[in-house]
C-alpha cells in the first residue's frame, strides 16, 4: 500500500490539518507503515472468518424512547465562543457561495 | 462568469431529452427523545435547550440506540415494500459544518437497515412504479440562521447562529433508485411520490410530516439525456423544496435549465442547488464532495443491529392499510365517483375530508369544500391544503349552518374567508359580521315591499300569472340584503305579497 504525498495532503486538508512540507513527508512515511502493518491482518484473514467492525460481540444495544434531563442552557451556551439571541454564534461561512 | 444560457421552453425540452429523477426524502421520526440521547425532540422549545453531551459530541460521551426510532425504521421500510436486513451497522460521514457539533454524522452507509423496495404512484391516471434503493437511520443536524446580508440566505451573511436542539433527532432518509421513462410527467411524478410517502408516514404514525416545518424534506436529483439514450446525463441535486408543489416547480425549472445548458452546447455541473420559493429559480450552492471526502467508517460506538426475524414479522402484520386501498374503501363508502375520488385524493384533501365527515358532514359537503373553497385559498395563498388556517371541524361546521338553514351557500363562501382570515369560529363569524340568513322577519318584509314597489311593471306581470318574473324581484331583494336572504323563503314572501294584495285590491 503505498500511500503517495498527495494523498496525505488531501487527508491533511479534508481534516482540516494545516500541515508544513517537513510535516507532510515525516507523515506519509509514518502513515505508509501503520497502513502495512494494518494489512498483515488480511493474511490471517480467511473465507469462514467475516469482516470485523467492532471489537466486542455484541448487537441490539438500545434504550426506551424516554426524554431525560439535558444540559441546563446557561452550561451550554457558556462552552460557545460567542452568543447572540440563545445560538452559538459563527463566523461567516465561506465556501457555499456561488 | 459568462451568462448563463436561457431557459428552454419545457415543452421543448421534453421533445430533445429524456429526464431521470432521483429523489432522496428525510423524514423525521416523531419519538419523544432523540437517535442517541434521551434530550427531547419537542419542536419549538427555546434554542440550545435540549442538548446534551451526547448530541453535543463532547469528549467521553457515548450514544445509545432509541429502540423506538429502528422499530420507526423497519415499518417504514416494510410499508415501502422494502427487505430489511438481517444485520446491519452505523457509520460515521465526516464533514466540518457548524450545524454538526460532533463533526461527523452518525448515519448508515455500506448496511442500510431497509433495501430495494417499490411502491406504485398514479399520475393521470397512469400507474408508475417506483423503486427504492434504501431507507436508512441517521441523525439531524442543527438549525442555522444567517445574519446579515439582505435576505436571510447564507450568501452576504455577516455571521450566523446556531439552534442544536434538532441535532440528533431521528431521521429516516428514503432513497429511489434512478425514475426512467417518466418523461414530460417527471415532475408531477416526484410530486405524487412525496405525496405518496406524505400519506404513507402518516398512516404510519411515525412522523408528523410537515414539510413547511421541514419533518418531511425533499432533495431532488434529476438529469436529462438525448431521448433514445441509455446514459445517464449529469445530475444536480436541489434542496430546499419544501412542500409538494414546489417540488414540481423545482424540477421544471431545473430541466428548463438544464435543457437550455445543453442545447446552447454547454455542459451541466454535477452540484447543488438550492431552491428559492419566491423567485422560483434555483442557485448553485456547495459543489458536492465526493463519497470518499466523508471518510465514511463503521461506528465504534455502536452496537450492529440484527432485528429479531419475529419482531419484524410483528410489526409487518401491524401495518396500517396502504393509503390507494385506504382511498377505495372510503370512496366506495362515500360514493364518490372515480374523478371527485381523484380531486380529493390528488389535491391532497383525503384526511382533511376524513376529519370534516368525522365532525359531522355530509362526505359530498366535505369534498365540497375542501377541493373548491378551500382548495383556490391554498392556491392562491401558495400553500398545501394541510397549512390552511382552518380545521376539519370549523369545516363541518359551516356546513351544519347551512344544514340548518342560518346561512346559504353563498353566505358561507363570506363565512369561509372571515375565518380563514382568522375572524373567529363560523358561529362567532355569523354572529359577529350578521351573515345569518334572513327567513323571517320585519328587513325581510321590507325588502320585499322595497323591490315590489321599484319595480311595478314586474309586479304586475307576478299578479297576471307570469311567476316566472319573480326571478327578477329575488335578485332585487338579494342584493338589497347583501346575500343574505334564502331564495325560497323570499320566493315565498313575494308571492304572498303580491297575492294577498290581489286580494285585496
Amino acid at each position: 500500500m503505498a500511500l503517495s504525498r498527495d494523498d496525505v495532503a488531501k487527508l491533511a486538508d479534508l481534516a482540516r490539518l494545516e500541515l508544513t512540507e517537513t510535516e507532510l513527508e515525516r507523515l506519509v512515511g509514518q502513515l505508509d507503515l501503520i497502513l502495512t502493518a494494518v494489512d498483515s491482518v488480511s493474511q490471517a484473514a480467511t473465507a469462514e472468518v467475516a469482516p470485523t467492525s467492532h471489537a466486542l460481540a455484541l448487537v441490539n444495544v438500545m434504550r426506551d424512547d424516554v426524554v431525560t434531563a439535558s444540559l441546563p442552557r446557561e452550561a451550554v451556551l457558556a462552552m460557545a465562543p460567542a452568543v447572540e439571541d440563545g445560538r452559538f454564534r459563527v463566523p461567516r461561512i465561506l465556501g457555499e457561495s456561488a | 462568469m459568462s451568462p448563463a444560457p436561457a431557459l428552454l421552453d419545457f415543452d421543448r425540452a421534453m421533445a430533445l431529452f429524456d429526464p431521470a429523477l432521483g429523489l432522496e426524502v428525510h423524514v423525521e421520526l416523531n419519538t419523544r427523545s432523540k437517535m442517541f440521547c434521551g434530550c427531547s425532540t419537542e419542536f419549538g422549545a427555546e434554542p440550545n435547550s435540549q442538548t446534551c453531551p451526547v448530541c453535543l459530541g463532547l469528549p467521553g460521551s457515548l450514544p445509545v440506540l432509541n429502540r423506538r426510532a429502528v422499530e420507526s425504521a423497519i415499518r417504514i421500510g416494510l410499508a415501502l415494500n422494502c427487505s430489511i436486513a438481517s444485520q446491519c451497522r452505523f457509520a460515521r460521514k465526516n464533514y466540518f459544518y457548524p450545524d454538526m457539533p460532533k463533526d461527523f454524522q452518525t448515519s448508515q452507509y455500506d448496511e442500510p437497515i431497509c433495501h430495494d423496495g417499490r411502491v406504485t404512484v398514479e399520475v393521470e391516471g397512469r400507474q408508475i412504479v417506483i423503486e427504492i434503493e434504501r431507507a436508512h437511520m441517521e441523525e439531524d443536524a442543527g438549525k442555522l440562521v444567517h445574519v446579515g446580508g439582505s435576505t436571510g440566505r447564507i450568501q452576504g451573511a455577516d455571521h450566523s447562529l446556531l439552534d442544536y436542539n434538532r441535532a440528533g433527532v431521528p431521521l429516516v432518509e428514503i432513497v429511489t433508485k434512478p425514475i426512467l421513462g417518466a418523461g414530460a410527467q417527471a415532475p408531477q411524478v416526484a410530486r405524487a411520490y412525496v405525496a405518496y410517502l406524505r400519506d404513507l408516514l402518516r398512516a404510519l404514525g411515525v412522523s408528523d410530516v410537515r414539510m413547511e416545518q421541514g419533518s418531511l424534506r425533499c432533495d431532488a436529483n434529476v438529469s436529462l439525456m438525448p431521448r433514445g439514450a441509455t446514459e445517464l446525463g449529469t445530475r444536480t441535486e436541489t434542496k430546499n423544496v419544501n412542500s409538494l408543489r414546489s417540488i414540481e416547480r423545482a424540477l421544471r425549472y431545473e430541466i428548463r435549465r438544464q435543457a437550455g445548458l445543453l442545447v446552447a452546447g454547454g455542459r451541466v455541473k454535477q452540484e447543488t442547488r438550492h431552491w428559492h420559493e419566491d423567485s422560483g429559480t434555483t442557485s448553485p450552492g456547495r459543489s458536492k464532495e465526493q463519497a470518499e471526502d466523508y471518510r465514511y467508517f463503521p461506528e465504534p460506538d455502536l452496537a450492529p443491529v440484527a432485528p429479531d426475524p419475529e419482531w419484524v414479522e410483528r410489526l409487518r402484520l401491524e401495518l396500517p392499510e396502504a393509503p390507494p386501498q385506504r382511498a377505495a374503501w372510503l370512496r366506495a363508502e362515500w360514493g364518490f365517483t372515480e374523478a371527485e375520488m381523484r380531486d380529493v385524493t390528488g389535491g391532497g384533501a383525503l384526511d382533511l375530508v376524513v376529519r370534516t365527515v368525522a365532525a359531522g358532514a355530509a362526505p359530498a359537503a366535505a369534498r365540497k369544500w375542501w377541493t373548491t373553497e378551500l382548495a383556490r385559498w391554498a392556491n392562491s395563498a401558495g400553500v398545501e391544503l394541510e397549512a390552511v388556517p382552518m380545521t376539519a371541524e370549523q369545516v363541518a361546521e359551516v356546513q351544519a349552518l347551512i344544514d340548518q338553514g342560518v346561512i346559504n351557500d353563498r353566505l358561507a363562501r363570506r363565512v369561509f374567508e372571515a375565518v380563514l382570515a382568522g375572524q373567529g369560529d363560523p358561529a362567532a363569524v355569523v354572529r359577529d359580521l350578521g351573515l345569518a340568513v334572513l327567513s323571517d322577519g320585519s328587513a325581510l318584509r321590507q325588502a320585499v315591499q322595497r323591490a315590489i314597489a321599484d319595480q311595478p311593471e314586474v309586479a304586475q306581470r307576478i299578479r297576471q300569472g307570469k311567476v316566472q318574473a319573480v326571478g327578477a324581484l329575488i335578485g332585487q331583494v338579494m342584493r338589497d340584503l347583501r346575500g343574505r336572504g334564502d331564495a325560497a323563503a323570499i320566493r315565498q314572501l313575494i308571492l304572498d305579497e303580491l297575492t294577498s294584495g290581489q286580494e285585496a285590491g
